[in-house]
């Protein structure tokens, strides 16, 4: 141990963490009391509706609509007359500055997105300001390019829309993953019907205003709101031509066994179970970052979450020590405070699944670490939580937990991390630490995972193809290969 | 004197051998007892696939290619057998020439398909194509030859370990092809050959959770429910056509893994 080592392990974590509070203000965002479903380029009155809350505090934000089968259809009929009155035979240089247009919107309207993201699924501000809102507005900018150029991306072949594209997607991350599959269906020339998730459908409703100010043609673009009844009348519609779905395993598969037979097209971004891998030689306090990004980054509400650490034996005690340490400095609390590193959970249902799986792993024998903190009463909160002495078999580490809990195994050789990282029917994502870059390599190839991030986690890039092997979904989202789902080729 | 000839037995080909079913059923085609396989059977071809899969997908492209070539060389020696057992002489060359073309597709792959990323940010990001596992493959019954080598060399080439439910109908020619294999330098078990009725054997694999993909192109009426059994484990699904030529073929059996590593001092 160096020197400096010694000093920083002496070093005692001051008592407490005070911060004055740092709120974003919430002027910026006018919401409406009642949105409907926007079908044509029109708000639709609903027949049945709901509300939508802040997480924080559980306040009421608006009424939203539950779309029926009826407002379903009616978005399909508005989406297939857009496609083919037009919309589709657009030259894509036309179509693509539609798309840069949006792109632009969204910047400039970047805070108000921010906000009100923050506020409708409890993620801190710094996060949908710096990651979702930049990442969201980047995806339009990127694809736009793609629109005419759609010939150049898959070599001797004569691509085609496929033409109407059912989409339905998570709460995780509502505008960035509206943004990965409204911008390549729109590039390829095909129409839209997106349902946001129940909890999370206020700024894919105010989406809605950038597509009218980007004078998008009616019917391109349709949201419909509401639960898995909405969804499951977009899978079931006929007339629908693609179902590009992110969100459970089971729902997954119970799509694609709802699409068997009909021989449409399907992509698939479902759960994960992410190994993130620490050798003996990483650099320990980076990857103490990574870690801490890997699986606390937006409540742990993420597919590609790293919500397996395997710490090589070596440096198992001082690792999990470095990040208990890590973990007192984590800010837990109102995700419009630009201090906050750790938001609100989004919902109740999450919030108890968390609490079930925790409760799990506590009585199966795993040892439960959470730092102090004070969690505000009202709301959905839970704390940063670490499980050490975690078995394989144990649901906290076989089962997406989708919140800030991180399981803790060990491993002493290069072949045991890889076996039991990809013991798991999931391949989204997996983490790799070491500063031995044919390791790297080595690990990576092994990996039976769709992004492999070394020496870093949770990087994400419009140009660069994301989804999962095995369980976790097929298809790629982003990238060249992005465009594949939304494409149709004469062959 | 006339001489008797020899004649054949029809086996299964699983992990490189030549077995008999073990349920030690035949049935007749195309007026020989062929192996009629059973759900075991299948078992044990998954079993035998996933084995060799690691290797066979870690080989170099380079290996994968040659070896694949070398195919091509045991049916041209074979070219007159295989010409009785399909539509003739030209079916037996467009084979040939179809799976030289697919070996040569091995070194060039992942430089077609793959490709670096140019992200926003300090990281170097690349995408390379892997082979999914497992394959399942439901020949067609027409053409024999044709149809088994345009729906085997894809995934093949793209390093998957395959099992292939042969023509039900016409499965001499896939036997055949068995032979010429075992002879190729393909190591056992990467790609196995099962015969007998379709309808029994399809299902188990369609539903197995160690197959990664299954092609329909042979399925006839019953791909709706293989499809649905596939989702169980989400199963890539692929609906080939028996007669087609293209990369994006190799494509559909491949996965894409995107590596990202910081770029600083």
């Amino acid at each position: 141990m160096t020197e400096l080592d010694r000093k920083q392990d002496r070093a005692p974590v001051p008592k407490d963490w005070t911060y004055a509070p740092a709120p974003e203000s919430r002027d910026v965002v006018t919401l409406r009391e009642r949105y409907g479903h926007f079908i044509g380029g029109e708000w639709i009155e609903p027949t049945e509706t709901y509300e939508t809350i802040a997480p924080r505090d559980e306040e009421t934000l608006a009424t939203v609509g539950q779309a029926t089968a009826e407002d379903v259809d009616r978005a399909v009929a508005a989406a297939r007359g857009a496609f083919s009155n037009g919309w589709s035979d657009l030259p894509g240089s036309e179509r693509a500055k539609y798309l840069f247009r949006i792109a632009r919107i969204l910047q400039e309207r970047a805070r108000e997105f921010a906000v009100l993201e923050s506020l409708n699924g409890g993620k801190p501000i710094k996060e949908s300001r710096d990651v979702d809102l930049p990442l969201a507005a980047a995806h339009f900018f990127y694809y736009a390019g793609w629109a005419d150029k759609l010939e150049y991306a898959f070599p001797n072949r004569q691509p085609r829309p496929v033409g109407v594209a059912g989409q339905i997607i998570p709460w995780n991350f509502p505008l960035l993953m509206l943004s990965w599959k409204i911008a390549p269906a729109l590039a390829c020339g095909n129409t839209v019907v997106l349902k946001p998730a129940e909890t999370t459908p206020l700024t894919a409703l105010l989406f809605c205003d950038v597509v009218r100010q980007a004078e998008l043609p009616p019917g391109v673009v349709n949201i419909v709101t509401g639960d898995g009844r909405t969804g499951a009348a977009i899978v079931e519609h006929p007339d629908v031509d693609k179902i590009a779905f992110t969100g459970s395993t089971e729902v997954g598969k119970a799509i694609q066994r709802r699409l068997a037979g009909t021989g449409k097209k399907l992509t698939l971004e479902l759960g994960g179970k992410a190994a993130n891998i620490v050798f003996d030689d990483s650099a320990l306090d980076q990857a103490v970052e990574g870690i801490v990004n890997g699986i606390y980054f937006n409540q742990g509400h993420v597919c590609c979450a790293g919500s397996r650490l395997f710490a090589q034996e070596s440096i198992y005690e001082p690792l999990v020590e470095k990040l208990k340490r890590r973990l007192e400095t984590l800010r837990v609390g109102d995700p419009l405070d630009k201090n906050t590193d750790v938001g609100a959970i989004n919902s109740k249902m999450q919030l108890d699944k968390i609490v079930e799986l925790v409760e799990a792993g506590k009585a199966e024998g795993a040892e439960i670490y959470q730092p102090p903190c004070n969690l505000p009463e009202k709301g959905y909160w839970f704390a940063p939580t670490v499980f050490t002495n975690v078995a394989q078999s144990y649901r906290i580490a076989q089962e997406e937990i989708f919140g800030p809990v991180l399981s803790v195994l060990t491993f002493r050789t290069p072949e045991e991390a890889v076996e039991k990282a990809n013991n798991t029917p999931y391949g989204l994502s997996a983490g790799v630490w070491t500063e031995k870059g044919s390791r790297i390599l080595w690990m990576a190839q092994r990996m039976r995972a769709g992004v492999v991030w070394a020496n870093t986690f949770n990087r994400f890039d419009p140009t660069s193809p994301f989804g999962g092997y095995k369980e976790s979904g097929f298809g790629r989202e982003g990238g060249r290969h992005g465009l594949e789902p939304y494409l149709s080729f004469d062959e | 004197m006339n001489r008797l000839p020899v004649k054949k037995t029809y086996k299964l080909f699983i992990g490189g051998a030549f077995p008999r079913s073990e349920s030690g059923r035949t049935y007749e085609a195309e007026g020989q007892n062929v192996a009629l396989g059973s759900r075991k059977d299948a078992r044990d071809a998954v079993r035998a696939a996933r084995s060799a899969q690691p290797g066979w997908g870690s080989a170099t492209a380079y290996n994968r290619g040659q070896v694949l070539y070398r195919v091509a060389e045991m049916v041209e020696a074979r070219a007159t057998e295989f010409a009785d057992l399909c539509s003739g002489r030209e079916e037996v060359e467009r084979s040939i020439d179809r799976i030289v073309w697919y070996a040569g597709w091995a070194d060039k792959l992942s430089q077609v398909l793959g490709g670096s990323n140019p992200v926003a940010g300090p990281y170097f990001n690349f995408t390379i194509p892997e082979p999914t596992g497992v394959v399942a493959v439901l020949a067609p019954d027409e053409p024999p030859l044709l149809g088994i080598v345009t729906r085997l060399m894809p995934p093949l080439v793209g390093g998957n370990a395959v099992v292939v439910v042969a023509s039900e109908t016409r499965p001499l020619a896939a036997i055949e092809l068995a032979e010429a294999i075992a002879t190729s330098d393909v190591p056992g078990g990467v790609v196995n050959i099962l015969t007998g009725h379709r309808s029994e054997i399809a299902p188990h694999l369609a539903a197995h959770m160690d197959v990664n993909a299954i092609d329909l192109c042979g399925a006839g009426g019953y791909s709706t429910e293989l499809e649905v059994s596939g989702a169980e484990n989400v199963k890539r699904i692929v609906r080939g056509r028996a007669d087609v030529q293209s990369p994006w073929e190799i494509a559909s059996f491949l996965e894409l893994k995107t590596i990202w590593h910081p770029i600083g001092q």
